[in-house]
């Protein structure tokens, strides 16, 4: 509890004690039944409770607000005690009660919604607050916004790495749940890339800054999250609106409530009954309060995002939530997404020359490319590239490198390569990337890569199926007989291979054309080679992000790991937050149509009133914190 | 230019009122809060005094919701 809480608490409950003992004192007739002396007393616990209200509705009329819920509130309870005087009733425990509860109720929102903020920041608790600057053998806590790029900075076992770096010294386990919300741990040793958030667990790492701070993958996941919920959705639009026009409705409702019926039972003729309808109209405005509305429906949303945030899944926006809860169709990208990306030369056909010397001409011509396909090449090759050795690197995209490696002229790539040159080449059966090789004109043989599932794919199309995705489709540049086998063994509906990176583009836009208008379609791909199709889709989701600046640029919805479950995890908690909100809205506003409809022909009092605006909102609040908890989606 | 300030404020719907009333402060190109967060994001005009402008976007939103704060 805040400072303002626990004043307001006090306030509340040295209101009602104060209620219930002239209650008592008017039960044993010592406080008298009429008469200014009983007004002057309750007007003591109505004054504790209620003065911030009145001077707010005081202030709201001075400076034209005039339809708030303290206006609201303010005209009620004041209305219902002057009606109480001049009735000559003198019950204003009614009036007094409706305000404390109306604090009670603001009182509970405050502290929930306070609690949830908190649990939300701790939930993404990785800000590191220092850094050990080392300095000529001295280490120095220093913020990690003043450590300068290139400087050596020391991490301790169970200190967070607070700047992306390299490590120079040292090797070490680190535990990346607060990132992946994954606990399995990762190694790392000199030379490796290092990135901050990730917290060091058993040895001491000397690290060497590669960014600043604020340029740090960590800096950039809490600016992404505490920035989420301003991108607002169309049901928090909804709710703005609505409270714009519904306030004034309500007051205007209530006007007409207090004077049209007893106009027109003068006119017919009958008694006016001022005081039914002026009580009935002021029991309206109580009963009429938006605040379960407007309140609920940011929550849901924004725990929403923390539940995802929690599980490794960065959302940028509530818009994007609701969005992804409305995906019927799913697009992947094969490599890195579905697969490891991690290809591995897996045979050599038909060559004339050795294999060694086949996959070094191979490496060598491929040398210039940062495409995985050459970084298998080179591994398998096994031995520093010289440069020096390879001229004229021409890459042709979608087919392959033509470059002169030890004076040979080298052309090494896919079948629309060899039959662009006319080469004799003969096509692999074996299911794989293959890697067709012509030296100086004359075909040499290939090289087959494969790749492999990542072991959750299948799982990961099955549970999407699951929960109510419609279509799957799987894009890729890879060659048809590598992408339709990886597709039946994954249960992929439908997939277009041997796609240029622009043809990925267009694809997702001829399905973005053929599908309703209301269907979601979300591109899935790893972020680096994909963000304009990112961009495209109607939600784009990068995966195995972690480190990976591109990626949290271009994408919608980040995950942290390369996990493809976590897709249908994504989903699922979008589901439920926006299950939760509308949830809130119906049952609110059902509740309150009920509710005036109830008060207007005269069946409720003030008490029901009050309880229903109170109780509805609690229920809404507690019900949109539910939203935080995704564990078990 | 962009800034992000920290507020406070009790209620959803006077944060609204606040986002509003920030909208309309001269020298203001548009604004968001962020109840949750207890944000507000300013985006300023070209060449708009931010200073100044701040000064009167708090003003304003005191007008609109007597109970907050922008920290400046």
């Amino acid at each position: 509890m805040n400072k303002k809480q626990k004043k307001m608490l006090t306030r509340i409950l040295v209101s009602a004690a104060l209620l219930v003992a002239l209650n008592l004192l008017g039960s044993v007739s010592i406080l008298p039944a009429t008469g200014m002396l009983r007004f002057a007393a309750y007007m003591v616990p109505y004054l504790i409770i209620g003065y911030d209200i009145l001077r707010k509705a005081w202030k709201g009329i001075r400076n034209r607000q005039v339809f708030d819920e303290a206006f609201l509130m303010a005209v009620a309870t004041v209305g219902a005690i002057i009606l109480a005087l001049y009735s000559g009733s003198g019950d204003y425990l009614e009036a007094i009660a409706v305000m404390l509860l109306y604090q009670i109720g603001e009182w509970f929102q405050s502290y929930a919604v306070g609690k949830s903020r908190r649990n939300i920041s701790e939930l993404m608790d990785i800000r590191p607050d220092y850094a050990n600057l080392e300095h000529d053998g001295i280490l120095e806590k220093t913020d990690p916004d003043e450590v300068e790029i290139g400087s050596t900075i020391v991490v301790q076992p169970g200190e967070k790495v607070p700047i992306d770096g390299i490590v120079l010294e040292g090797e070490s386990t680190l535990n990346t749940a607060a990132l992946t919300g994954e606990s399995l741990p990762r190694d790392v040793k000199a030379g490796e890339e290092i990135i901050s958030g990730c917290i060091n667990e058993s040895g001491v790492l000397r690290i060497r800054t590669t960014k600043e701070f604020g340029d740090s993958t960590v800096s950039r996941i809490l600016d992404l999250v505490e920035n989420a919920s301003s991108r607002k959705s169309r049901s928090e639009d909804f709710i703005t609106k609505f409270a714009r026009v519904y306030t004034p409705a309500v007051v205007y409702a209530a006007v007409a409530l207090a004077f049209l019926p007893p106009i027109a039972n003068l006119i017919t003729g009958n008694a006016a009954g001022w005081n039914i309808w002026v009580y009935r109209a002021l029991t309206f405005l109580v009963a009429s309060c938006p605040c379960a509305l407007v309140v609920s429906i940011p929550l849901s949303f924004f725990a929403g995002i923390g539940g995802a945030s929690n599980a490794g899944i960065l959302v940028k926006g509530s818009n994007y939530l609701e969005l992804l809860s409305r995906t019927k169709i799913v697009v992947f990208d094969k490599t890195g997404t579905l697969t490891q990306g991690v290809f591995e030369v897996s045979g050599i056909h038909h060559n004339e020359i050795s294999d060694d010397q086949l996959v070094e001409y191979a490496a060598l011509a491929e040398s210039a490319s940062s495409h995985p396909i050459s970084k298998s090449l080179q591994k398998a090759y096994g031995k520093a590239i010289d440069r020096s050795r390879v001229l004229d690197i021409h890459e042709i995209s979608g087919k392959g490198v033509t470059a002169t490696v030890d004076g040979h002229h080298i052309a090494a790539g896919n079948d629309k390569l060899m039959e662009s040159l006319g080469a004799n080449y003969i096509p692999c059966h074996s299911v794989g990337t293959i890697i067709h090789i012509v030296i100086d004109g004359q075909y040499a043989g290939h090289i087959v890569i494969s790749d492999m599932e990542k072991p959750h794919s299948k799982e990961a199309i099955r549970r999407l199926k699951a929960s109510g995705v419609r279509k799957t489709v799987m894009l890729t540049g890879d060659q048809k007989n590598v992408a339709d086998s990886v597709s039946a063994s994954l249960g992929i509906d439908e997939v277009f291979s041997q796609l240029l990176p622009a043809d990925k583009v267009s694809k997702v836009e001829e399905l973005l054309a053929a599908k309703p208008e209301n269907e979601i379609l979300a591109f899935v791909g790893d972020g680096i080679n994909d963000a304009p199709v990112l961009r495209r889709a109607d939600i784009g989701i990068a995966m195995g992000a972690m480190g990976s600046d591109a990626a949290i640029e271009a994408a919608d919805i980040v995950l942290m790991d390369d996990d493809p479950l976590k897709i249908a995890k994504a989903i699922r908690i979008s589901r439920k937050a926006l299950r939760i909100v509308s949830q809130n809205i119906v049952f609110s506003i059902v509740i309150k149509l009920l509710c005036l409809i109830m008060v207007a022909v005269g069946m409720a009092n003030m008490w029901i009133a009050v309880f229903a605006d109170v109780g509805v909102m609690i229920l809404a609040v507690l019900n949109a914190i539910r939203a935080l908890f995704v564990k078990n989606l | 230019m962009k800034k992000t300030y920290k507020i406070d404020v009790d209620c959803a719907a006077c944060a609204d009122k606040m986002e509003v009333a920030a909208k309309r402060t001269d020298g203001v190109k548009n604004a968001t809060v962020n109840f949750m967060a207890l944000k507000m994001i300013v985006e300023f005009e070209d060449g708009a005094d931010v200073h100044s402008v701040m000064q009167n976007v708090r003003t304003n939103c005191r007008k609109v919701e007597d109970d907050c704060e922008v920290f400046i």
